[in-house]
């Protein structure tokens, strides 16, 4: 198994906590009852692997856990059960700065942070200069740190850190300091890690925007247990999923999300019963990743035949903007509805849309756009997931530049 | 086992920086620097050397007393220093335990040698006493690295032992300042070691302490004081406080690697 740089199975972690302390012997000695623990679960059966060259994402909320497994990883704490197998070697960044002390120079607690993330002095010496300028801190190397801003040791902690030689890097929501163009630097340090693959990161954080940009598979990580591991755009609405409950509603493709049929408008010669989406392999799923191929299947039931029928389906975003709004009149497709049931499908295979929830409209019309047999609006039917872009759409453009 | 990878030079770096960095800090904005260090060890023996030479005179009958007087309360002063700073280091870098994955011995060993650096200092302080005192060089002197050795992995396993234990009890550092009351007493540091009836002077000698002081005045300032050997004769009696320190340095280190894992956790 040369290609699992860290391999993680089964991994719970419970921690006692004690009903009263004991910290001295006396306690220990005098007490005659047994001491009465409540049991913390931490971390129960975490089981993952993370490839060598990946970047692994852990995300979850404060509390979940996931500190507690960056710290197992980290082989800071010992688990519980289960094992963690590290191949190569490993740094855990819980915190930038370790070890660094005030009423030291800039330049003594360079050696001495290095040295604490297992640098030999020989190597800080060969990379101090690197270290330096990277912080962009060469006037201040000399003065104590006490005298330093926040923002500067920070820094200074960064560039040290970056300079650990490891294969396997940890690192927990580190990016959140600095002012903006020094975060900027530190995301171009990421993208290079990203295109090292000799480096495997394993970055933990709350923040699903960064995590989104650089990882290549997310676990998602909540009250202890596994959530979801895979695809980071998915992640992104499990994870949403679990901080904002309300903000995703679970959408029922069955009749029961649609309006009932005695309050929709139109005749009701022809009804939807019921509608659902497909992803590009044709499974059902109401989450497309951007960029993907998708269709949207409609069940309906007709009471009597009807010729040239004209159905039309709309999408909105959460503003309410209209985005789209396709019918089968303008594509020319002829439609001569019979009386029983049937199912109408639209494959969309230039998904362009951005990012985001929609409502779906649908109708059916005769053809000449007077008469509503049926019409409903689900709201957040449709969710496309992605990184962010401006605006309503995103096609790829091509850029040149020429310079005279 | 990554526990004991003393040879690794990046754990040899940690050990030196944190020495470094620790020698730079304790002396950091003061005026005297090194100076204050000395002063105490200087000021009890000024006090001591003006009773016992005339006030209570038990010097008397011991050749060089002044140097034998401070060579002792220098090895003394070391043992306590390491013994106290290594009780203090793992509860006192919690940051090193719960944010990274350094070994744990990096931070035992590194107290030890801080204090160390102390104690070489002092030595040279003890030596430029003896050249005024007059004390005969003799080659048996060379020999002293040795004892040196012996009292670093006396202190380094009392450490170990004592800095695992004060994670988990903290009654510890109390327990730990009257066991050093009691062992100034009971150690032969201010008076001869001559004074103490045979069987006495036999229990006392098992203290490896003892045992490693008296022998330094010995092969340094005058063979005219009592050493093990000669207490115990060439009985196997004299390898006792050997025996004692080496079990001293097992228990310490199994304790401390035993439960190192949990550190994280406890403190």
């Amino acid at each position: 198994m040369k290609d699992v740089a860290v391999s993680v199975s089964h991994v719970s972690k419970d921690f006692k906590l004690p009903h009263e302390r004991r910290n001295s012997l006396k306690e220990h000695a005098l007490s005659f009852h047994k001491q009465t623990f409540e049991k913390f679960h931490a971390l129960s059966d975490i089981d993952f692997e993370v490839k060598r060259g990946e970047f692994f994402g852990i995300v979850g909320r404060n509390g979940s856990g996931k500190s507690t497994l960056l710290k197992i990883i980290g082989g800071i704490y010992q688990p519980t059960t289960g094992k963690v197998k590290v191949n190569g070697t490993l740094t855990p960044f819980i915190e930038l700065g370790i070890g660094f002390n005030p009423e030291l120079t800039g330049r003594e607690n360079v050696f001495l942070n290095g040295a604490i993330l297992g640098l030999t002095r020989k190597e800080i010496k060969a990379k101090y200069n690197e270290i330096v300028d990277f912080a962009e801190l060469e006037k201040f190397m000399d003065q104590k740190l006490k005298n330093y801003s926040s923002g500067m040791q920070v820094r200074l902690a960064f560039s040290i850190a970056m300079q650990a030689h490891n294969d396997i890097l940890l690192i927990d929501e580190v990016l959140a300091v600095g002012d903006e163009r020094f975060q900027r630097k530190c995301l171009n340090i990421f993208d290079a890690m990203k295109k090292d693959k000799s480096k495997t990161i394993i970055f933990v954080s709350h923040d699903m925007q960064t995590v989104q940009r650089f990882c290549d598979r997310v676990l998602v990580i909540h009250d202890s247990t596994t959530k979801f591991i895979g695809d980071p755009s998915r992640a992104a609405i499990e994870y949403k999923k679990l901080n904002f409950p309300d903000m995703v509603q679970e959408t029922n493709t069955d009749s029961d999300s649609i309006a009932r049929k005695d309050q929709r408008p139109g005749t009701g010669k022809i009804r939807i019963s019921k509608f659902d989406v497909l992803d590009a392999d044709g499974k059902s799923d109401r989450i497309i990743s951007f960029g993907k191929p998708f269709t949207v299947s409609f069940a309906y039931e007709a009471t009597e035949n009807i010729d040239d029928v004209v159905f039309g389906v709309g999408l909105k975003n959460d503003k309410n903007d209209s985005i789209y709004g396709p019918n089968t009149e303008e594509s020319r497709f002829q439609m001569n509805i019979r009386q029983g049931q049937g199912q109408i499908t639209m494959t969309v295979k230039d998904n362009i849309f951005s990012p985001g929830y929609y409502t779906l409209d649908a109708g059916f019309f005769d053809a000449d756009n007077t008469t509503c047999h049926d019409f409903i609006s689900v709201k957040d039917a449709l969710t496309f997931v992605g990184v962010e872009r401006h605006g309503y759409v995103y096609v790829e453009p091509k850029w040149t530049i020429t310079e005279r | 086992m990554r526990q004991f990878s003393i040879l690794k030079p990046s754990n040899r770096s940690l050990i030196r920086e944190l020495v470094v960095s620790d020698f730079k800090l304790r002396y950091k904005n003061s005026v005297l620097g090194y100076l204050w260090s000395l002063l105490r060890p200087l000021m009890l023996f000024g006090v001591l050397y003006v009773v016992f030479t005339h006030v209570i005179k038990i010097g008397k009958g011991v050749p060089y007393y002044p140097a034998y007087l401070l060579l002792g309360l220098v090895i003394w002063t070391f043992f306590v220093e390491a013994t106290m700073s290594g009780l203090n280091a793992i509860t006192g870098r919690g940051d090193l335990v719960r944010k990274v994955s350094v070994p744990k011995y990096v931070i035992v060993v590194s107290t030890t040698l801080s204090a160390f650096v102390n104690f070489a200092l002092n030595m040279v302080v003890v030596l430029i006493f003896m050249i005024l005192s007059n004390v005969p060089f003799r080659w048996v002197a060379l020999l002293s690295p040795l004892l040196v050795v012996e009292l670093i992995a006396l202190s380094m396993g009392i450490a170990f032992l004592l800095s695992a234990l004060y994670v988990k009890y903290r009654d510890i550092s109390h327990i730990w300042e009257v066991v050093l009351q009691v062992m100034f007493y009971a150690t032969p540091i201010i008076y001869p070691f001559t004074l103490p009836s045979n069987k006495l002077a036999k229990i006392m000698s098992l203290n490896p302490l003892t045992q490693i002081i008296q022998d330094f005045r010995a092969i340094l300032i005058t063979p005219e004081t009592l050493t093990t050997k000669e207490v115990y004769g060439s009985s196997l009696g004299r390898l006792l406080p050997f025996l004692i320190l080496i079990l001293i340095c097992i228990i310490g280190g199994w304790y401390f690697r035993r439960s190192s894992s949990n550190f994280a956790e406890d403190l």
